[in-house]
């Protein structure tokens, strides 16, 4: 039994160690490499993703809801955190066909007036306001998630996938509604709140010294990411574990069926929440035409790759996926010439085209996705097993 | 004489239009192994299914330690000391023997470290293969496995429904010895079988279910040398 336990610490000590790598690795290539390079949307994207597909893995993996409500809690948390985080000054311009917002408070400007606007006080507000709109962002977002769960967890798999999907078109609808213009400024965008480019470090002119843009959105879903795998391996997450392997027994065991598929939803609609606010973020402005059900489909597809039921995967997973998608293979787009000769396929949309078969590819290869149910710490400590034995029967030879 | 722990009065039990148990009436007394048999369909897992709350009677009474629960949720049923082991184990095949074990003592907030003693005492064998996926197991450990995890929510009364389902002859004879070792630990069961040769000599009390109702009841030896219940179900010829 303690063998066990060593082994395990040394495989999450090195999963720790990367993890903390790619942070500093972060800092160091945002303040030496060119900033406007797409490296650091692809970070600050995939950032957003994980977390969002680590919360559906939450549900869909851990829990085994299969549920397509995705895109919805991610509205919801990105305008929650718009509405809670535009300076009050800035309103009136953005909100000019409803003659202003109904809702003059922003969480920035409350903490402004605390701790004052310049220097220190500045960033001590901008920090505590915009953490404060992002835990708001997820608590509406787990809200709505009770309400819908009630009538709606009664349903299973595909039913259950059929009612969020709906629910998260309805909210779309709902938002860009005229008449709620005032507080969701109907179909125009968001914008003007706090983004990723404002926690840069600028000096008195306004110059940026240290560039923390990318740094941060990694920073806050790896809390949070962190915090789910917590959960995940307490008693709540057994007993959720349970309810998906098996609900009958679950429910012989004393456990409650109702609550804690409700307790899963609502977990999972949080941080699905706290993505939405990031996303938007991300974005720099809100818009609920964005949150489509092509985007709970991005979400599930990446979820699917990276393995239900590993958050590493998922994680890895939604880094590759937006690489690919944003990034890497962005030169299929553009037509190209070689020796005054045009490339043959090479065109305006052609990327979408090889990604979808290297989409294929990998699932075709990684039936359970690229790491199964298994994550980043067991597959250290297997490596490190088998390297054991390998000195061990090494050894005995030479005797 | 023991007390009654569950008393079971005039049970009715719909399903859909369908009624599955018809009005049945029986006792079960502290320290006792009482056996269901009967038939498919004869109504033992819709009895047992009531009685842990997964089902709603439609009349009658269950009396657990002196007070009514019947109609009431599973949860709190199993909160005062009833536990089922379901038919074809159904154990959790993702998590390890271990937290499967710990999954039986969900409801409970005090230490385990003894109950997980006593669990791997009985079954040496999973304590062999804690850190094992309960889907790895053979089906005989895997029923070690579901008796184990009902044992560690510390029951009174623990029901088995079709613990020999599936098994082979050799292993449903281990099946019965770890029964009786339950037992011997003071633990009140309640067994659904079909294998009603083994189950009756293991049983203190046996009642025979057909179509929803009970038709017979007896101690085991009793029913063991009746006549009808040779023929109908111990597979003794007609002359």
């Amino acid at each position: 039994m303690k063998k066990n336990k060593k082994a395990f610490n040394k495989g999450s000590l090195i999963t720790l160690l990367i993890i903390a790598a790619v942070l500093v690795l972060t800092v160091v290539l945002e303040n030496t490499i060119n900033a406007n390079s797409l490296l650091f949307t692809v970070i600050r994207k995939s950032a957003v993703y994980s977390l969002v597909a680590v919360s559906m893995n939450l549900l869909n993996g851990f829990t085994g809801l299969f549920s397509l409500g995705q895109a919805g809690f991610m509205l919801l948390g990105a305008y929650t955190y718009a509405i809670l985080t535009i300076p009050s000054d800035t309103r009136e311009s953005i909100y000019y066909l409803f003659q202003g917002s109904s809702f003059n408070f922003s969480f920035v400007d409350l903490f402004s007036s605390v701790f004052g606007q310049q220097g220190a006080g500045k960033t001590v507000s901008l920090i505590s306001g915009v953490l404060l709109a992002i835990i708001c962002a997820g608590i509406v977002a787990a809200v709505f998630a009770y309400l819908i769960g009630l009538p709606v967890l009664r349903l299973k798999s595909d039913y259950l996938a059929i009612a969020t999907l709906g629910f998260a078109e309805i909210l779309r609808a709902i938002f860009q509604w005229d008449k709620l213009g005032k507080v969701t400024n109907g179909a125009n965008a968001l914008r003007g709140y706090p983004t990723f480019a404002d926690f840069n470090i600028t000096n008195a002119n306004g110059q940026i010294v240290f560039r923390l843009a990318s740094f941060v959105p990694l920073l806050i879903a790896g809390i949070c990411i962190f915090i789910i795998v917590l959960l995940i391996n307490s008693s709540y997450g057994r007993a959720f574990k349970a309810v998906r392997d098996d609900e009958i027994s679950a429910e012989a065991m004393g456990i409650s069926l109702a609550k804690h598929k409700s307790l899963s939803f609502c977990i999972s609609s949080f941080f699905a929440g706290v993505g939405g606010a990031l996303f938007a973020m991300f974005a720099s402005t809100v818009q609920a035409k964005t949150f489509t059900s092509a985007m709970t489909y991005e979400i599930l597809l990446i979820v699917v790759i990276g393995g239900i039921g590993s958050v590493s995967g998922s994680c890895i997973a939604s880094f590759l996926y937006i690489a690919c998608s944003e990034w890497w293979l962005r030169f299929l787009d553009n037509t190209q010439y070689i020796g005054g000769k045009q490339v043959p396929l090479l065109r305006n949309g052609f990327r979408m085209v090889v990604f979808s078969v290297i989409i294929m590819i990998v699932v075709l290869f990684f039936r359970k996705g690229i790491m199964g149910d298994k994550e980043l710490p067991d597959l250290f400590n297997r490596l490190l097993n088998r390297k054991k034995k390998v000195t061990v029967k090494e050894g005995t030879e030479n005797e | 004489m023991s007390n009654t722990i569950l008393k079971i009065n005039n049970l009715k039990v719909n399903y859909g239009g369908i009624e599955a148990v018809k009005g049945i009436s029986f006792e079960v007394k502290e320290g006792e192994i009482v056996t269901l048999i009967g038939a498919n369909g004869a109504g033992k897992s819709s009895t047992l299914r009531t009685i842990i709350g997964r089902e709603k009677p439609s009349s009658g009474t269950i009396e657990f330690a002196g007070e009514n629960i019947a109609g009431m949720d599973t949860t709190s049923i199993v909160k005062k000391g009833i536990t089922l082991v379901p038919e074809g184990r159904k154990i959790f095949p993702d998590l390890t023997v271990e937290e499967n074990l710990k999954i039986g003592a969900y409801m409970r907030k005090d230490n385990l470290s003894q109950d997980f003693e006593r669990v791997y005492s009985l079954f040496p064998r999973l304590k062999e293969r804690y850190w094992q996926a309960g889907g790895t197991l053979s089906g005989g450990e895997q029923q070690m496995l579901a008796v184990g995890r009902a044992l560690m929510s510390k029951p009174k009364l623990i029901m088995m429904d079709e613990p020999s389902l599936g098994l082979a002859p050799i292993i449903v004879r281990g099946i019965f010895e770890i029964i009786e070792a339950v037992n011997k630990e003071g633990i009140t069961v309640l067994l659904n079988e079909q294998n009603a040769n083994m189950a009756l000599k293991a049983a203190d009390k046996a009642y025979v279910m057909e179509t929803g109702r009970i038709t017979m009841e007896g101690t085991g030896k009793e029913l063991l040398e009746n006549e009808q219940i040779k023929e109908a179900y111990l597979g003794k010829s007609k002359k």
